[in-house]
């Protein structure tokens, strides 16, 4: 997948990525419109299909609000990479199938506004400049529900009705 | 061979004998959510399952957006009420009862050596009891709610050695706030927390819970203190349901000791707009608009003895607005009995109904741009209780009361 860069700093909290007062929603298209307006109101705005985010340490931390990966999810961005995540955060993000690149460092290498490209099946995310850095690999127990699109998809293929 | 507590509860409810590192799956012996994060979780739930796995198990308190404070939330709390009664889940517990954290082990839901998940981040909190307690996401909660299990990496633990006789006017809250600016926000992520050691031993179970409430902040999976007599006669009073006591063994190879001496810190303060952006009240100097008493960190009546102490017989200051609001019911009407309520409504505070606040920002008594809130909870996250241009400082309850005769942080004398 290839996408253009929205980029942010280190522990990028829950409360920035959709603030409690919008949690009365569920749905996406109303989750997204809030995605990151304590940072930029317009965010939701500027952001297109296939972007990426490519965050610092400690990305989502704080609250287990799934509605967090829901608004990213809403606004159609491919993937998350990171220099690392918050567990909480990680786990729901996989469990509704979007992608979440753990890759050290990968935040001084990569600005706003880059278009970079992530090599999912070879583990690599290839730079504007053409340089490759590795991510983590997942766990496979992991892998497996990003693979069947989440947990709810997954869970319906191990119990069949 | 030698294990933390993690892995001998973890080991225990999955049958089998496992190590950090190892994926398990663990039944689950308490699953909790409530009004914000319920209906989410329900909306998975009925993609994958019409009967949850037991009705024993679950427990629902409201306590986000109690009472209903828009048409959404009344009818969030609508589909919540139906779900209940469609499934004849037992334990619910509508507006009238409290914060879902101080609820669960004051109504028994609690026991050590038990697995217990809840859809919100402060599910940390029941490790106090010795229970090893995280807070998960709505579709995981689906999983649980539908099997009655869950998938697990088993963790590495921090054991914190909490060594020091506390001075006069500092409190858990200090130590735990001078902790999380030891190892950072992000400083114990994915691995379990342990509080132990002789400053540990003389807290009691309140204080405790202040300590394992706060643990996600340093990004634990759960913040767990072995039991032991104070531990147990807590939960025998409260519980009728059996459990096992686990223990920690020090030596055991997934276990970091860390050593903390707490002699000789001052009242800590959580500056905007991180946990871990942390001082001594020596060094912050800042005006306040408003006082929040309470929150699952530091809501119960222990909490609310120490700022009506402080507050007796004193006025607060000109401009400033204090909410003071008990973690639940029974700490409601224990503040009443103990003449504490008159004391606040006397000092001009407001007291609300029992309920979470504007700890989350989405309910009552949120602040505007500019304004400055010192709170007794948990977070102070840019936007956490309003404004994104508003801030948020964060203390202990004698810090909050202190500061709000004052109109600025100030420390207790």
């Amino acid at each position: 997948m290839k996408g253009k860069v929205w980029k942010f700093g280190d522990d990028i909290d829950t409360d920035i990525i959709i603030p409690g007062r919008y949690l009365i929603h569920t749905d996406p298209k109303i989750l997204s419109k809030h995605c990151m307006e304590g940072l930029d109101s317009k965010f939701y705005e500027k952001v297109n299909k296939g972007d990426i985010i490519v965050g610092g340490k400690n990305f989502g931390c704080g609250s287990s609000r799934e509605h967090a990966p829901i608004a990213i999810k809403g606004l159609g961005i491919s993937a998350i990479l990171a220099e690392s995540f918050a567990r909480i955060f990680y786990r729901n993000s996989t469990n509704i199938g979007i992608s979440l690149l753990e890759s050290p460092g990968i935040s001084k290498v990569i600005s706003q506004g880059d278009e970079i490209e992530i090599d999912m099946k070879n583990g690599f995310i290839i730079t504007e400049k053409g340089n490759k850095y590795k991510f983590k690999e997942l766990p496979s127990f992991m892998l497996n529900i990003l693979e069947k699109g989440g947990l709810i998809q997954y869970l319906k293929e191990q119990t069949p009705e | 061979m030698s294990k933390t507590i993690s892995e001998k509860i973890l080991s225990n409810a999955s049958d089998k004998n496992v190590r950090s590192g190892d994926i398990v799956i663990a039944n689950i012996d308490v699953a909790m959510m409530h009004d914000l994060t319920g209906p989410l979780a329900l909306e998975s739930f009925n993609k994958i399952s019409k009967k949850v796995w037991d009705l024993d198990k679950i427990v629902i308190p409201f306590d986000h957006q109690t009472p209903a404070d828009s048409l959404e939330a009344a009818n969030n709390h609508i589909i919540m009420r139906e779900f209940i009664k469609e499934q004849g889940i037992k334990n619910f517990y509508d507006i009238n009862q409290g914060i879902c954290h101080q609820i669960l082990p004051e109504l028994g839901h609690v026991v050590p050596g038990e697995v217990i998940v809840g859809t919100d981040s402060h599910t940390c909190a029941h490790g106090a009891l010795g229970a090893f307690s995280t807070g998960i996401g709505s579709t995981d909660m689906a999983m649980v709610l539908s099997t009655g299990k869950l998938w697990f990496k088993v963790p590495e633990t921090i054991h914190f050695n909490i060594s020091g006789k506390l001075k006069e006017n500092v409190y858990s809250k200090d130590v735990i706030l001078y902790i999380i600016s030891k190892v950072g926000a992000d400083g114990a992520n994915y691995k379990a927390c342990e509080f132990g050691g002789e400053t540990v031993s003389y807290m009691g179970i309140s204080e405790r819970m202040v300590l394992s409430n706060m643990a996600i902040e340093m990004g634990g999976k759960t913040g767990l203190i072995e039991p032991d007599r104070k531990t147990l006669n807590y939960v025998k009073n409260r519980s009728t349901k059996q459990f096992k006591v686990f223990k920690t063994d020090l030596d055991a190879d997934s276990l970091e000791q860390i050593q903390i001496d707490v002699s000789n810190i001052e009242p800590q303060i959580a500056c905007p707009h991180h946990v871990d952006n942390v001082k001594p009240i020596s060094e912050v100097d800042t005006e306040i608009d408003q006082v929040f008493l309470g929150s699952c960190t530091n809501g119960r009546i222990e909490d609310l003895r120490i700022a009506a102490k402080i507050l007796k017989g004193n006025k607060i200051a000109n401009g400033v607005r204090m909410l003071v609001i008990p973690a639940s019911k029974e700490v409601y009407s224990n503040a009443l009995d103990e003449g504490l309520i008159k004391i606040f409504v006397g000092a001009g505070a407001l007291v609300c109904n029992p309920c979470c606040g504007p700890c989350l920002g989405g309910h009552i008594g949120l602040i505007g741009p500019r304004e400055v809130s010192l709170s007794t909870s948990n977070r102070n996250f840019k936007g956490r209780q309003g404004s994104p241009d508003g801030e948020v400082y964060l203390s202990s309850p004698a810090v909050a009361a202190t500061s709000a005769i004052h109109g600025r942080i100030s420390a207790p004398q």
